[in-house]
C-alpha cells in the first residue's frame, strides 16, 4: 500500500532546500522498492522546522524537521514511513504546541490540503461557503459579512460589509472584485503563505464577493516577488474554471465570475489600493484622491470592491460557519482572528493565527521563543516599515486595532519584526525615511520630498554636536507632523510613525557620540 | 491618452526586438489595462524593455511614448538595459536587517565587485536590492532569477556562488 509523504512547496519551504528533499526521498523509495506518493502541501508556518516532511500513519500525521536531503537516507534507516523514532521526529504535527494552541480560521488548511487539488480542497471544508453564498439573497451575504464584524485585514483595517454594501448599492453595468496581493509590508507573509498552501480559499471568497455586490469579473494583483504564488494560483484557477466553479455561470447559478492574476512590476507603493488601481490600469502607480471611493468609482471607473487577500480568504467560513461563529472570537471592535506573522531575530518564527487579544509578548516569548541570536530583544516593529518601533516596556499591549492605535502604533497586517539589542535604531528611522523615498509614488510633496529631508535631518542629527542635534530634532518632529498632515496616502502619512517612535523610545541612539554599545 | 501617429519617430530596431514586441502587443494588447502585462511580457522576452522599443510598443497599444516610458520608469521592476545572466534580488527589508542583511550586502557587493542595479563585468550576475520577499520568517533573503533561499549567510553564498561557477 501507497504510504503518504508531504512535503512543502511553500517559497519559504523551498528558500530552504525542501525541493532537495522531495527529490533525495522519491529517489530513496524507489531504490528500496517502496511505495510512496508525495504530495506537495503548503507550509504549516513552522518555519524552524522547514523543510517539515510529514508521513500519513494510521495515529495521524507525524512529523520531522527540519529535515535536509541529506537526512533522508538516515529517515529511512529509521522507518520513518512508519513513524519510526529519529532525532528530527516532531511526533503527531497537530500536537506541536505552537501549533495546537492556535485559532486556525483562514489557515484551516494551510499546510494540510494539496493546494494544486479542488478535490481536496473539498475534502476539507472547501466550497462549502460558496454553495451557503448561492442559497442566499445578495444583501444576506453582505449583511452576514459586516455582522461577523471581518475588518480589512491588508493593513487600513476597514469594516469589510460596508465597502461590500457601497458596491451593492452602486449601479453599473460592471462591477470587479480586486484583490489586493500586493504584499510589500516587511515582516509579512501570510498572504503569500494562502496563495501557495490554499490558493482555492482566496478564489471562493472572490466568488463569495462577487455574487455579493454583483461583479462579474476578478482581478488579482500580485507582486513580482512571488512567482510561486502566481504558478499556485493559475493552477488553481484553471482548476476552478475546469469544475465550473469559475466561468460563464458559477456552479449553475447563471451567474458568471472570472478571475485573472495580473502581476505587479516592484513598486511598493501599488499596495495602496488606488495606485493598485492605476497600476491595473496601465498606468503609474500614482495614487488618486478619495472621494471617489472605488467601491462607488474605482477599476477603469466602475465599483470596485478591492481587499486584501486574508479579508477575502476569509469570507469563506464566515459563510460556511455563520457570522456569530466568527464574531465570537476577538476582543472589542476587533472581532475573528488574526494571521500574526512573526519574523525577524527570532528563534521561532513563522505564522500564529489566534484570536485579536492575546499580547505582544505571548507572541514574542511564549511562540518567538525569543531572540534566535540569544540576546534580549530591543525593538518590535509592527505593521511593515511604516509601523512604529515598540520598545519592550509596551510588550503588554494586546493585538487590538484600537489598542495599537491608543500607544501611535498600528497593527497593520500583522508583521511583527523583532530586533535584538544590537540593533542602531537612529540608523532604522533613517532607513524608514530612505524606504519612503525610494517608493514615493511622487503625487504629493510632504512625501516625495520630505522623505529626502528626513534623511538628510537624521543625518545631521547622529553627526552633530549638541546644539546642532537639537536643533535638526526640532526639525525632524515638525518635518514628520507635515508628513501626517500633508500626504494623501499612508506611504507619507504614516512613514512618521516609525520614525518618530525610534525618536522618542530610542532616543540615546540619535547622539552620535554615544554609540550603542553593541551596534 | 494621445496616439502617435508620426511614423517617421519609429527607430530601426533588431528583428528579434520588432518580432518580441509584435507577438506579445498581439497576444496581450486587447486585455483592458494592457500595458504592464505586455510589459512584462517584453521583458520576459528579451531580458529587457529596449528604449527604442518604446515608440512601437506605444504604437501598437495606442499610447503615447511617454505614457509607455513613464510607466517603464516607474516600476523598480522593468529594466531599460540587459542585465546579467542571473539577477541577484537581495532584500534590504526590516525582518531581513534584524538578521544581519546589513553585512550580507556588504559582503555579497565587495564579492561580486558590484553595487546595486550593476551587473559583474563577466555579464554573469545582476545585483538588485528588494524590498521584501516574504520570507521574513527565514531572513535574510535572496532571490536568484526565481529561486528563493532563506536564513543566508555570507558563507551561504560563497558557497552557493562557487556551486553556481561548477
Amino acid at each position: 500500500m501507497s504510504i503518504t509523504v508531504y512535503v512543502p512547496r511553500d517559497a519559504g519551504a523551498l528558500s530552504l532546500g525542501a525541493e532537495a528533499v522531495a527529490t533525495a526521498i522519491a529517489t530513496e523509495a524507489s531504490r528500496r522498492a517502496v511505495d510512496v506518493q508525495i504530495v506537495r502541501n503548503g507550509s504549516r508556518g513552522l518555519y524552524w522546522l522547514e523543510p517539515l516532511v510529514e508521513v500519513v500513519t494510521p495515529s495521524g500525521r507525524i512529523g520531522y524537521g527540519p529535515v535536509q536531503a541529506e537526512d533522508v537516507g538516515a529517515l529511512f534507516d529509521a522507518d520513518f514511513l512508519h513513524g519510526g523514532e529519529h532525532v528530527l521526529a516532531l511526533g503527531a504535527t497537530e500536537d506541536i504546541p505552537y501549533l495546537k494552541s492556535q485559532q486556525r480560521l483562514t489557515f484551516a488548511r494551510v499546510g494540510i490540503v494539496d493546494p494544486r487539488s479542488i478535490d481536496d480542497y473539498r475534502a476539507h471544508g472547501g466550497y462549502r461557503g460558496l454553495d451557503a453564498a448561492l442559497a442566499m439573497d445578495v444583501a444576506a451575504i453582505v449583511q452576514t459579512v459586516t455582522d461577523s464584524g471581518l475588518r480589512g485585514r491588508g493593513g487600513a483595517a476597514f469594516p469589510t460589509g460596508i465597502k461590500w454594501r457601497t458596491c451593492l448599492d452602486a449601479t453599473a453595468d460592471q462591477k470587479y472584485i480586486v484583490c489586493n496581493a500586493d504584499e510589500g509590508d516587511s515582516g509579512t507573509y501570510a498572504d503569500r503563505m494562502i496563495m501557495e498552501g490554499d490558493p482555492f480559499a482566496l478564489i471562493e471568497g472572490m466568488t463569495i464577493a462577487g455574487l455579493a455586490v454583483g461583479a462579474s469579473h476578478g482581478y488579482i494583483y500580485l507582486r513580482i516577488e512571488y512567482p510561486h504564488a502566481q504558478r499556485a494560483l493559475e493552477a488553481a484557477i484553471a482548476s476552478a474554471e475546469a469544475q465550473g466553479y469559475l466561468g460563464a455561470d458559477v456552479r449553475g447559478s447563471g451567474k458568471p465570475f472570472r478571475l485573472e492574476v495580473r502581476m505587479a512590476a516592484g513598486a511598493y507603493i501599488c499596495g495602496e489600493e488606488t495606485s493598485l488601481l492605476e497600476s491595473l490600469e496601465g498606468r503609474r502607480g500614482q495614487v488618486r484622491f478619495k472621494p471617489p471611493l472605488p467601491a462607488i468609482e474605482g477599476l477603469f471607473g466602475k465599483p470596485t470592491v478591492i481587499n486584501n487577500v486574508v479579508t477575502l480568504a476569509s469570507v469563506p467560513i464566515i459563510l460556511d460557519k455563520g457570522m456569530a461563529f466568527y464574531r465570537d472570537y476577538g476582543m472589542g471592535r476587533s472581532r475573528g482572528t488574526l494571521p500574526i506573522q512573526l519574523a525577524g531575530n527570532l528563534k521561532r518564527a513563522g505564522l500564529v493565527e489566534r484570536a485579536f487579544g492575546l499580547t505582544l509578548r505571548e507572541l514574542i516569548e511564549d511562540y518567538g521563543g525569543g531572540t534566535a541570536s540569544g540576546r534580549s530583544v530591543r525593538a518590535v516593529q509592527v505593521g511593515g516599515p511604516l509601523g512604529a518601533y515598540i520598545p519592550v516596556s509596551q510588550l503588554d499591549t494586546p493585538v487590538d486595532y484600537e489598542a495599537f492605535i491608543a500607544i501611535g502604533g498600528m497593527l497593520g497586517h500583522g508583521g511583527v519584526v523583532v530586533f535584538d539589542d544590537s540593533v542602531d535604531m537612529a540608523a532604522q528611522a533613517r532607513y524608514a525615511m530612505e524606504f519612503c523615498a525610494i517608493e514615493s509614488c511622487g503625487k504629493c510633496t510632504p512625501c516625495r520630498i520630505g522623505s529626502t529631508r528626513g534623511v538628510e535631518v537624521i543625518d545631521r542629527i547622529v553627526a552633530g554636536d549638541r546644539t546642532e542635534r537639537e536643533r535638526n530634532e526640532i526639525l525632524l518632529r515638525d518635518l514628520c507632523q507635515t508628513m501626517l498632515d500633508g500626504s494623501l496616502c499612508a506611504l507619507g502619512g504614516m512613514v512618521p510613525l516609525p520614525v518618530l517612535s525610534a525618536l522618542d523610545h530610542f532616543s540615546e541612539d540619535f547622539s552620535g557620540t554615544a554609540h550603542h554599545a553593541a551596534a | 491618452m494621445k496616439r502617435a501617429i508620426n511614423i517617421a519617430l519609429q527607430p530601426e530596431l533588431p528583428d528579434d526586438v520588432r518580432s518580441a514586441v509584435m507577438e506579445v502587443t498581439a497576444r496581450l494588447g486587447q486585455l483592458p489595462g494592457a500595458l504592464l502585462p505586455v510589459l512584462h511580457g517584453v521583458q520576459d522576452t528579451l531580458g529587457y524593455i529596449p528604449p527604442d522599443a518604446v515608440p512601437l510598443i506605444a504604437r501598437e497599444l495606442n499610447l503615447s511614448r511617454a505614457d509607455v516610458h513613464g510607466v517603464i520608469s516607474f516600476y523598480h521592476y522593468f529594466r531599460s538595459k540587459p542585465a546579467g545572466r542571473r539577477v541577484i534580488y537581495l532584500c534590504r527589508a526590516e525582518s531581513c536587517q534584524a538578521m544581519g542583511a546589513v553585512t550580507l550586502e556588504k559582503h555579497i557587493k565587495q564579492r561580486l565587485g558590484v553595487d546595486f542595479h550593476q551587473t559583474t563585468a563577466n555579464g554573469a550576475y545582476t545585483l538588485e536590492p528588494v524590498y521584501c520577499l516574504g520570507n521574513c520568517a527565514c531572513s535574510p533573503a535572496m532571490m536568484v532569477d526565481d529561486e528563493l533561499k532563506g536564513r543566508l549567510t555570507p558563507a551561504g553564498f560563497d558557497a552557493w556562488l562557487a556551486a553556481e561557477v561548477k
